[in-house]
């Protein structure tokens, strides 16, 4: 027998029996497609959360006051207190060769009011630096100017969202407002660049950091952002901050810093196992479609007892009969894949069009993952029909009903 | 061309063997046309399905021209039924969801047959029954008489040297089997032997050698001259 007559027959055989073909289709169809779409999201993701670490701006590192390290031993009766991270230790690691900027940041909520209108808003004090470390971008005015940062000037960058509940469709440059109990110019507003990573830079009001500490009353910084020169520099600047902040602090080491590419990484490593959790669940759905072909394939083989045996009668081997059906099982989960790979990019493009912002992209290995194991399946699951029909007894089968 | 020597066919049913066969010997020669009559259950068509190789004797030997078959193997004994040998059925056994001239396609398809030398061949098989017009037509669109010509024209297509029918007027009306008797008999006389099973005593008759079985057992063998 010719093997492009085994594949006519079984598609033939397949088109006999419409209804019972179509559902294992789409149960085929269904399994392929919801591996490809979770995988396309988890994917989408990991992409997504890699493009918003880049756009907070390129090998930062944060220096954060404490030590967040798990040590043995008992833990202290009385936490002690870390050493405040200061302004002072801020412009101490300008003095890094390696480093391009350093932004002090301070952070704190303050009400703030125009005319009749208040507010409550988040207050981030820093410097100049800031503008380019986090990328922002101006639609009016100009952001804080370079000088001495422990000057405490009375001037503040808008949020565009800030911009607007406060002063709505009205001009605010060189308007004053009032923090708490003391008064700031405008100086600019900050286009509507969005959330980037849960800090949304449209409902803040930045102010020069000398400002903010004295309007909190503190001499701690939340947290000190550097930027190194280069990828490559990232590490030693990593370990020279240490070294600086250790003399500092009379030989401490009080203070943790997380390089932007450990967050990357930290965030790719979970993301990946989550996609790859999501696809190992969808898989298990092609596995119950492999069953089923398995049931269809076993309903059709005792509903098609006389023409096998006919087959056999005609001369057919049993090997003839065993391939005749694993075919039919091949084509069959073969051209479900093929249907749900059409279904799960289908489903790609309309999300991606939903969501445009979402990077969503179908990765190939999962592409080729689907409908490979689709294919495993049909035919592991096809075995066991198709053997029992090449064992059938023709004359049992042609038997007299 | 057939010989059975002392051919016994044993089913176990419970703990009692049945003989469905009992010592049977028999020898025909090429051009036969026999008829097996004899009452339900008395072994005519088991003697069919060895004959036919659809099933082993359980003692003694069958050879069939002149080549033992018993110690073939299952794929070899295919290969004899595809080559040599030709079945007709009570129930006709055509694939339903194929046309008339696909069903007769089928032994072709099994042996390997190029599929423009099939074509020829469906041909000359549907033109030689008399049923080319119904050649695009399913089992369900023909008539009894119609379903039993396209069976007998798969049965002939590879042409073989015997013809086994089983019945093969059982379920027909009598216009209708009378035809299929003599497209049978019009075979026969091209040379090919025609084994046939019947309960019709009139059919039996037709027939140049007349074999009726009980339990098993031939009682009586005789030759029209």
């Amino acid at each position: 027998m010719k093997p492009e007559d085994t594949v006519r027959f079984g598609m033939r055989a397949l088109f006999g029996y419409p209804a019972r073909t179509l559902l294992v289709l789409l149960a085929m169809a269904m399994g392929v497609a919801s591996v490809i779409l979770l995988t396309a999201l988890g994917e989408g993701a990991r992409r997504y959360v890699a493009q918003e670490f880049t756009s907070l701006g390129t090998h930062l590192l944060f220096v954060l006051p404490g030590r967040s390290e798990t040590v043995g031993g008992p833990p202290p009766l009385l936490a002690s207190t870390p050493r405040d991270l200061t302004l002072e230790d801020a412009m101490a690691l300008t003095r890094i060769p390696s480093v391009e900027r350093v932004a002090p940041v301070s952070v704190g909520a303050a009400p703030v009011s125009w005319r009749e209108r208040h507010r409550e808003v988040t207050l981030l004090g820093s410097t100049a630096a800031l503008f380019e470390i986090r990328q922002l971008a101006m639609s009016q005015g100009s952001f804080l100017p370079a000088g001495d940062p422990f000057r405490g000037e009375g001037i503040a960058v808008l949020g565009h969202k800030v911009k607007r509940e406060l002063f709505g469709n009205r001009n605010a440059l060189g308007e004053w407002i009032r923090i708490q109990d003391r008064r700031f110019r405008v100086i600019g507003v900050m286009t509507p660049k969005g959330q980037s990573l849960g800090m949304d830079m449209s409902d803040t009001a930045v102010i020069p950091v000398a400002s903010a500490l004295s309007l909190f009353d503190t001499e701690s910084l939340f947290r000190i952002i550097l930027q190194a020169k280069s990828r490559q520099t990232v590490d030693r600047v990593k370990d020279s901050v240490i070294k600086v902040i250790r003399e500092r602090h009379e030989g401490e080491d009080d203070i943790t810093v997380i390089t932007q590419d450990a967050i990357l990484s930290t965030f790719d490593r979970i993301l990946s196992t989550m996609t790859l959790t999501v696809t190992g669940i969808a898989a298990v759905s092609l596995v119950v479609a492999g069953i089923l072909i398995m049931n269809v394939m076993l309903i059709s083989v005792s509903q098609r007892r006389t023409e096998i045996g006919l087959l056999k009668a005609l001369g057919a081997r049993s090997a003839q009969i065993l391939r005749l059906f694993l075919t039919e099982a091949s084509v069959l989960s073969m051209a479900g894949a093929g249907i749900g790979v059409a279904i799960g990019y289908a489903g790609a493009w309309v999300l991606a069009g939903m969501f445009p912002a979402f990077p969503l992209q179908v990765p190939l290995w999962s592409l080729a993952a689907a409908v490979l194991t689709a294919l495993v399946n049909g035919l592991i699951f096809g075995v066991i029909p198709a053997r029992r029909a090449s064992y059938l007894d023709p004359v049992q089968a042609l038997a007299k009903r | 061309m057939i010989r059975l020597l002392d051919v016994d066919r044993v089913f176990e049913v419970g703990e009692e063997p049945v003989y469905a066969l009992k010592a049977v010997t028999l020898s025909m020669t090429a051009g036969t046309y026999a008829s097996v009559m004899g009452p339900s259950g008395s072994g005519k068509s088991t003697l069919l399905n060895i004959i036919g190789l659809l099933d082993r004797p359980s003692r003694g030997k069958y050879l069939l021209e002149d080549v033992d078959t018993t110690h073939l193997s299952d794929d070899e004994q295919a290969r004899v039924r595809r080559e040599k040998i030709g079945f007709v059925f009570q129930f006709f056994h055509l694939v339903p969801r194929l046309t008339a001239a696909e069903n007769i396609e089928l032994p072709l398809i099994l042996a390997g047959v190029n599929a423009g030398e099939r074509k020829d061949r469906v041909r000359e098989a549907l033109t030689s029954l008399g049923i080319r017009g119904r050649s695009r037509h399913r089992p369900d669109q023909l008539s009894g008489g119609q379903r039993q010509r396209v069976a007998i024209a798969r049965a002939v297509v590879m042409r073989p040297r015997i013809i086994l029918a089983d019945e093969p007027t059982g379920n027909l009306d009598r216009a209708s089997g009378n035809e299929v008797i003599e497209i049978l008999e019009e075979l026969n006389r091209t040379g090919i032997s025609l084994i046939l099973v019947t309960h019709d005593p009139a059919l039996g008759d037709r027939a140049s050698r007349k074999i009726i079985m009980e339990d098993g057992e031939i009682v009586s063998d005789t030759l029209k001259n």
